[in-house]
């Protein structure tokens, strides 16, 4: 027995309130995140991972206070990304208390963060967050661009490269969102979470479109992924963490019970 | 319970160590100092840290604090964690730089060639994850903690200890490394208790209780 594949509940965070949309719209509040990290924890999640998606900037601070009340009772790791652009908001974030931090669109205009931040902080506490789209037709060999800015700003970059990219930079780890596929239920994009898995040496958090537990198990033996992310199944209690964890072990997949 | 100083030398996550702490020592004096006059009178010290081993030693250079460091490890229970067990080696690959020189043995990057699984898979690095850890030896700070409990790991780096003796568990990530060192009044840990939910918060219990005899 060996290192046991993750299972991360995501938390959306607007205004100091948990949401969850679909394809990054239609908004439905979901609850209070110290509340909810609690719960996940007590059923067993690996890891927590938290998306401040606030739009204006006069609440951005609220992520911190957030991050510093879970970081007080919940002790398994924490990811916050959402809005870092410099080195210096990845230090807030480890301060208040989270052990990862994720950086996507600035990492696109400035990949040279990545470099500034993992040399500073270390390679393990940077996450480089990727929303991927397919962009090949019918027809053609399957093809994924990053995008940016909530998936509205194709960046023309190719998926894969970029992740590979990504980890000369420094990033420790991949958290690699479908934007095709994210609120839609209907399972991971498994060719995409394999190539991108398949073609660093780092983790990859396979995420976007996890709808019921299969998924899950899929998203670790197909899309061969160190980690599987997931907000909407836990959130509106279809399944809990712990019942995830049982069904992936049933399915041979080592996690931690 | 007395006062537990958890070295602050600005290399990570300082207050996770300090709020585990303090949930399970309550009556500790938790302090979270860069001040060699501090470490020196605290009864307990954390030499936590993630990040990477050349800024590690220069921060600790820069504050002053190596020779505190090194007499605390001889004197008084001494809990390093993560970076905090890696700097008290003699080497690390990491930038090729002289650790603390406390314990003997050597830090070495996971090498990429040995990375995959018994079915051919290949193993990422960072490991990142909870890992099993297997309890080599008897130890105060194992107490309630079972043999082969997970912790939470994340490192590219692994000890390799000098002296077979100092290993107190190892985990295998493919091949077995020494994930926690003892020797009299130091314990060392790669995994991050702080981050490891029940077993975690129970090893840093017993910390605070230790007396720092390693029977």
């Amino acid at each position: 027995m060996g290192l046991a594949k993750r299972i991360i509940p995501c938390l959306d965070v607007t205004d100091g309130r948990v949401v969850k949309g679909v394809n990054f719209v239609a908004l439905r509040d979901a609850g209070d995140p110290v509340e909810i990290a609690r719960r996940y924890d007590e059923q067993g999640a690996d890891e927590l991972t938290f998306l401040d998606i606030t739009a204006s900037s006069d609440n951005r601070g609220l992520i911190l206070h957030i991050i510093e009340e879970v970081a007080a009772q919940v002790f398994i790791p924490l990811t916050v990304g959402g809005g870092v652009r410099a080195v210096d908001d990845v230090r807030r974030l480890l301060n208040a208390g989270a052990d990862k931090v994720g950086i996507n669109t600035a990492a696109v205009i400035n990949p040279q963060l990545v470099a500034d931040a993992s040399s500073r902080f270390g390679s393990q506490c940077i996450v480089v967050a990727i929303d991927a789209k397919q962009v090949s037709v019918a027809g053609e060999p399957l093809r994924w661009n990053v995008f940016t800015h909530g998936g509205r700003r194709d960046t023309g970059l190719d998926a894969v490269e970029w992740a590979k990219n990504m980890e000369r930079m420094g990033a420790g780890e991949i958290l690699l969102t479908s934007m095709d596929r994210d609120g839609t239920k209907i399972g991971f994009n498994l060719e995409l979470t394999r190539a991108v898995a398949d073609a660093v040496g780092i983790p990859v958090i396979a995420s976007g479109g996890v709808g019921n537990l299969d998924h899950l198990v899929d998203g670790v033996h197909k899309g061969h992924a160190d980690a599987v992310l997931a907000a909407s199944i836990f959130h509106y209690g279809e399944y809990s963490v712990e019942q995830a964890k049982r069904y992936m072990a049933q399915h041979g997949i080592e996690v931690r019970l | 319970m007395g006062s537990i100083a958890v070295v602050d030398y600005s290399m990570g996550n300082l207050r996770s160590v300090a709020k585990a702490l303090e949930h399970v020592a309550p009556d500790a004096r938790i302090v979270v100092t860069s001040d060699a006059g501090e470490i020196a009178q605290a009864d307990r010290v954390v030499f936590p840290g993630v990040g990477a081993m050349p800024e590690c030693m220069r921060e600790l250079e820069v504050r002053g604090l190596r020779q505190v460091l090194v007499e605390a490890a001889q004197s008084k229970p001494f809990l390093g964690i993560c970076l905090g067990m890696q700097a008290l080696f003699e080497f690390s690959e990491e930038g090729n730089v002289a650790g603390l020189g406390v314990l003997p043995g050597k830090v070495r990057l996971f090498p990429l060639e040995a990375m995959h699984d018994t079915q051919g898979q290949r193993l990422k690095v960072p490991h990142i994850g909870w890992n099993e850890v297997h309890q080599a030896v008897p130890h105060p700070l194992w107490n309630g903690i079972a043999n082969g409990a997970r912790f939470y790991f994340v490192h590219s780096y692994y000890v390799e200890a000098g002296n077979p003796e100092l290993v107190a568990a190892f985990t295998h990530y493919p091949f077995a490394f020494a994930c926690a060192v003892a020797r009299n009044n130091i314990f060392a840990v790669q995994f991050h208790p702080e981050k490891s939910q029940a077993a975690g918060l129970k090893l840093l219990a017993n910390f605070a209780a230790w007396n720092g005899r390693a029977s």
